[in-house]
């Protein structure tokens, strides 16, 4: 098994009043240096695959087909290949 | 005209649509469940508002890509006549119908109100009926948390040029969205999606009436 970990973020030209209010409530509390705080999202997904290539590319397509939307949203891929006992 | 009315888990205008088309003479709706692989023999496709799949992970992207979808490209490319409110619109977006996104309202708010609209292009299959019309802006109500559109800078170009902006927000802007862009078509203006609803704007006594006028042009 691997664990592939998709990064979603806001492309940049894309307005986050999301998290434009985190970055307003951060400095109210004091947070004075936080600036531009965009909001993602992280997806995990666990594959039933040993191949390293096979899973990037695997991952790839299931962004493609649904988990990015490409209009407003970047992403990134991560796999991870974990030791054996944690796969049991 | 038979029209259907989309339903996914969900869901939760596909009643007032399913009404509201009803209510136009010369209309008959048909609820659809999200499953059917097939929508042959319809005239018309609603697609309505509400909250598919909980809004998970976009609004409208489990929707667009339910069994049901394949039936919708096929109608949209056979020049059916489809009209998504709202939800629908996200969903029409996410399934690549139309042009764009729809994301989060600039203000971080939902909006619940009634909003004035300029008929941008009174020469679509969906609003024929406004091209008379002497009492404008027209009202529809809105409500929505993700109504904010947005598109590249070559899409919008293209939007404008051909005519596919259909409703826009006329004084203030609920939502931030670009080109105060409410409602646009595909290319071959066979494909509407709109935030506002004109199903609840179907009689005086709602507030408004000038939503029916988008049924009854549909009709024709």
């Amino acid at each position: 098994m691997l664990k592939g970990i998709v990064t979603v973020s806001l492309k940049q030209d894309v307005l986050d009043p999301q998290g434009l209010a985190v970055q307003h409530s951060l400095q109210s509390l004091g947070y004075s240096e936080a600036q531009n705080v965009r909001i993602g999202k992280s997806i995990e997904i666990w594959l039933d695959e040993s191949d390293l290539k096979k899973a990037e590319l695997r991952l790839r397509k299931m962004c493609e087909a649904l988990l990015v939307n490409s209009v407003i949203e970047n992403y990134q891929i991560e796999i991870l290949e974990l030791p054996l006992e944690l796969e049991e | 005209m038979r029209c259907a009315v989309l339903v996914f888990p969900g869901s939760n205008c596909d009643h007032d649509l399913y009404k509201a088309a009803n209510s136009v003479e010369g209309m008959e709706a048909e609820y659809i469940w999200y499953t059917h692989d097939t929508l042959e023999g319809f005239d018309a496709v609603l697609v309505p508002g509400g909250f598919s799949y909980g809004d998970a992970l976009r609004a409208g992207a489990l929707a667009a890509r339910a069994p049901v979808h394949k039936a919708l490209q096929c109608a949209a490319a056979s020049g059916i006549r489809i009209l998504g409110i709202c939800n629908g619109f996200q969903i029409l977006t996410e399934c690549g119908l139309l042009p764009g996104a729809l994301h989060r309202n600039s203000g971080l708010r939902f909006v619940c109100d009634s909003v004035s609209l300029e008929v941008s292009n009174t020469e679509t299959c969906f609003t024929t009926g406004y091209a008379g019309k002497t009492d404008l802006p027209i009202q529809l109500p809105i409500a929505h948390g993700e109504g904010n559109y947005t598109c590249d800078p070559e899409t919008l170009q293209k939007l404008e040029e051909n005519g596919q902006i259909v409703f826009r927000y006329s004084g203030s802007n609920p939502n931030g969205s670009l080109a105060d862009i409410a409602g646009i078509t595909n290319e071959t203006g066979n494909v509407l999606g709109m935030m506002p609803h004109p199903e609840r704007a179907m009689s005086a006594w709602m507030g408004s009436a000038d939503g029916r006028i988008i049924f009854e042009s549909l009709r024709q």
